[in-house]
C-alpha cells in the first residue's frame, strides 16, 4: 500500500508537464528566500535575541508596557 | 530613541503589504476548489468527456494558484515575531491553537489530497477522485477557519483571560474563542466573498476566450458553472454582512461610526447610500432614513452612537467618554506595574489589592497608552468610502450576475458584448471589493490591534525604523518579481486554452 502511494507521487511528480516543473522550481526559490534568508538574516524573533527564558521575556515586556 | 509613529506606519505598510500578497492568492483558493469539485462531479456523474476536459483546464489553473499562494502567508508570522514582538507575547496562546489546527489540516487535507486531485487522473477511480476534489475544497476552507477565528479574537477578544503574572492572555474557554459572533461573522462573510471572487475569475477568463472567439462552448459551460454560483455566493456575502455590521455596533461602535461618518449619534439614524465624509461632521448625501438603526441594532428606533458621543460620552445611552477610559485605562496599567514590583518581593497582600485593581479596569487597559482621546479615532474618510464602495459594488454584483444568468437561459450571451466584456472586468471589480473590505476592517479598527485592549503603538518591537524599511522593500521587489514569474505561467496556460479536441476550435 505504501509502496503504491511513493510511486504514485513519485510517477506523478516526474512526468509532470513543463508549466509544473516551472512552477515547482519557484516555489522551491521562494522557499528558500523565504527560510534561508528572509528568516535568518531580516526576520530573527525579537524577544529571543534579548531574552532566554519565558521569564525573562515577560518581564521585558512587561517593562514595556508599563514604562512610563 | 526611535520616532514611534514612523515605526508603527512601516511595521503596518509592511504588514500591510504581505497581507495584500497573500489575499490574491488565497480567497481565490478557496472559491475555486468547489467550482472545480463541482465541475468534476459533474464529468463523473455524465461521464462527459467534454466535462472532463473542462475541469481538467481549470484545476490546471486552481494548482498554479495553489502553488503561487504557498507560504506567502509565512512572512505574516515572521513579521509578528520580529515588528511586533509586545503583541505576539501578550496575545499568548490565542493565535498558537488555532493556527497550530490550520498547520495539521492545511498540511494533511490540502496536501495529501491536492496532489490525488492532480495526479489522479486514470490512476485512481473516479469516485476516489471526485472525493478528492472535495476534500481539498473542504480542506482548504477548513483551514482558513483558524485564521480568521485567530483575526477575530483581535476584534473582539473573547473566551480568554488576562495572566498578569506572565502578561499573557490564556484561553478559559476554546468554545468562545471558536464560536464567538465575530469570528463565525467574519468566517462566513470573508469565503463567501472568496466564492464570489472565484466566481469572477472563472467568469473572466471564460469572456476572454468569447471575446477572442476561441472555446465558445467550453466557455458557456464555465460561465453557467461560476454565474449560479457566484450569484448564491454574492447573496450569502449581503446576508453575512449585515450579520457582521450588527456584530460591529456592538462590538467596534467607533469602526461602525467611522463607516458611515457618523459624528451624532441619533435614533431612526439614517444610512448614507451615496454621499462625502465631512471634517467633524456627519457625512452628506443620499440618505435612507431609520436604515442605520436597523442595521446596527434591529430596531428603527434604536440608538446608533456617532464619533463625537464615542469621544465624549453619552450619559442618556450609558456610554463612557474616552477621558474616562483612559483614566481607568491608566489605573489598570500603573496596578500592573505594581502588581509585578509585589509578585518580586514576595508581597501577597499588595499582589492581591493591585491583581483587582487591574481586573477590574482591563476592560479599557488600551486606552491607557494614549495621550489624546482623538488619538481612538480610526481614519473615518479611507473607512467610509471603502465601506460604501464595497457595498455599492456588492449590489451590483448581485444585480450582474441576475442578468448574465438571464442572458445564458435565454442563450443570448456570447451576442451581447457589454456582457461580455462587463464579465471579464468583474474580475478585477471583485478584487478590488475584496481589498475594499479587508481595509474596512483592519483600517476601521485603528488604533488597536487588540480591541480596548492593546493600541498598534503599544505592539511594536523596540526596533529600528530602518531595519522594517528594509525589509518593506527587499520584501517588494522580491514577491513582485516571484509574482510576475508565476502569474506568467498561468497566463501562457490560459492563452494555450483547454484541450477540446472534439470540441470547437
Amino acid at each position: 500500500m505504501l509502496k503504491k502511494i511513493w510511486h504514485f507521487y513519485i510517477d506523478s511528480f516526474l512526468h509532470m508537464g513543463k508549466y509544473g516543473k516551472r512552477l515547482f522550481l519557484i516555489i522551491l526559490i521562494k522557499l528558500f528566500i523565504l527560510f534561508a534568508i528572509l528568516k535568518v538574516f531580516f526576520f530573527q524573533d525579537f524577544l529571543n535575541t534579548k531574552c532566554k527564558t519565558d521569564k525573562q521575556k515577560s518581564e521585558y515586556v512587561i517593562n514595556q508596557l508599563t514604562k512610563p | 530613541m526611535h520616532d514611534l509613529s514612523t515605526l508603527v506606519d512601516w511595521s503596518r505598510a509592511q504588514f500591510a503589504l504581505t497581507a495584500l500578497y497573500h489575499w490574491i492568492f488565497v480567497p481565490l483558493t478557496l472559491g475555486f476548489s468547489f467550482i472545480v469539485a463541482m465541475m468534476h462531479t459533474i464529468y463523473v456523474k455524465t461521464g462527459d468527456e467534454k466535462w472532463k476536459e473542462t475541469t481538467k483546464f481549470w484545476m490546471k489553473l486552481f494548482a498554479v494558484n495553489f502553488a503561487i499562494g504557498v507560504a506567502t502567508g509565512i512572512i505574516l508570522e515572521f513579521q509578528f515575531g520580529t515588528n511586533w514582538s509586545n503583541y505576539s507575547w501578550f496575545v499568548g496562546d490565542i493565535f498558537g491553537a488555532p493556527l497550530a489546527i490550520e498547520g495539521i489540516l492545511a498540511f494533511f487535507l490540502e496536501s495529501t489530497f491536492v496532489a490525488v486531485m492532480l495526479f489522479g487522473w486514470g490512476r485512481v477511480s473516479k469516485k476516489f477522485h471526485v472525493t478528492a476534489s472535495w476534500l481539498t475544497a473542504i480542506g482548504t476552507n477548513l483551514s482558513a477557519i483558524w485564521i480568521l477565528i485567530a483575526n477575530a479574537w483581535m476584534q473582539d477578544p473573547a473566551g480568554t483571560k488576562f495572566n498578569p503574572e506572565t502578561a499573557r492572555n490564556e484561553m478559559v474557554s476554546f468554545a468562545n474563542v471558536v464560536f464567538s459572533e465575530t469570528a463565525v461573522n467574519k468566517f462566513l462573510h470573508t469565503i463567501f466573498q472568496a466564492y464570489l471572487l472565484a466566481s469572477f475569475f472563472v467568469i473572466a477568463v471564460a469572456a476572454w476566450y468569447i471575446i477572442k472567439n476561441r472555446h465558445i462552448l467550453f466557455a458557456k459551460r464555465s460561465i453557467l458553472i461560476a454565474t449560479v454560483f457566484g450569484l448564491l455566493a454574492s447573496i450569502m456575502v449581503a446576508v453575512t454582512g449585515d450579520a457582521s455590521a450588527y456584530n460591529v455596533a456592538k462590538k467596534q461602535p467607533m469602526k461602525l461610526a467611522a463607516m458611515e461618518g457618523l459624528y451624532n449619534g441619533r435614533t431612526h439614524a439614517h444610512l448614507i447610500a451615496v454621499g462625502i465624509v465631512k471634517n467633524n461632521d456627519d457625512a452628506v448625501g443620499f440618505k435612507i432614513p431609520g436604515l442605520l438603526s436597523i442595521l446596527a441594532t434591529h430596531d428603527v428606533n434604536g440608538f446608533v452612537p456617532g464619533i463625537n458621543d464615542l469621544l465624549n460620552g453619552n450619559q442618556k445611552y450609558n456610554i463612557p467618554s474616552i477621558d474616562e477610559r483612559m483614566v481607568s485605562g491608566k489605573l489598570a496599567i500603573n496596578a500592573f506595574r505594581d502588581y509585578k514590583k509585589a509578585f518580586n518581593t514576595g508581597d501577597t497582600t499588595s499582589m492581591a489589592l493591585y491583581k483587582k485593581t487591574l481586573m477590574d479596569n482591563y476592560k479599557n487597559f488600551g486606552y491607557g497608552f494614549f495621550k489624546n482621546k482623538s488619538e481612538v479615532v480610526p481614519p473615518v474618510k479611507i473607512t467610509f468610502y471603502s465601506f460604501h464602495l464595497m457595498v455599492a459594488l456588492g449590489f451590483y454584483f448581485i444585480a450582474f450576475l441576475l442578468w448574465i444568468l438571464y442572458l445564458q437561459y435565454k442563450d443570448k450571451f456570447t451576442q451581447n458584448k457589454l456582457a461580455v466584456k462587463l464579465s471579464f472586468i468583474g474580475i478585477f471589480l471583485a478584487y478590488l471589493a475584496t481589498e475594499l473590505g479587508w481595509i474596512v476592517a483592519e483600517v476601521g479598527r485603528q488604533p488597536w490591534t487588540i480591541q480596548d485592549i492593546l493600541p498598534v503603538s503599544a505592539s511594536t518591537s523596540d526596533i529600528a525604523v530602518g531595519n522594517v524599511q528594509i525589509t518593506f522593500f527587499l520584501f517588494l521587489i522580491i514577491f513582485t518579481a516571484l509574482l510576475i514569474a508565476e502569474l506568467g505561467i498561468m497566463f501562457k496556460i490560459i492563452k494555450k486554452g483547454p484541450n477540446l479536441k472534439n470540441e470547437e476550435a
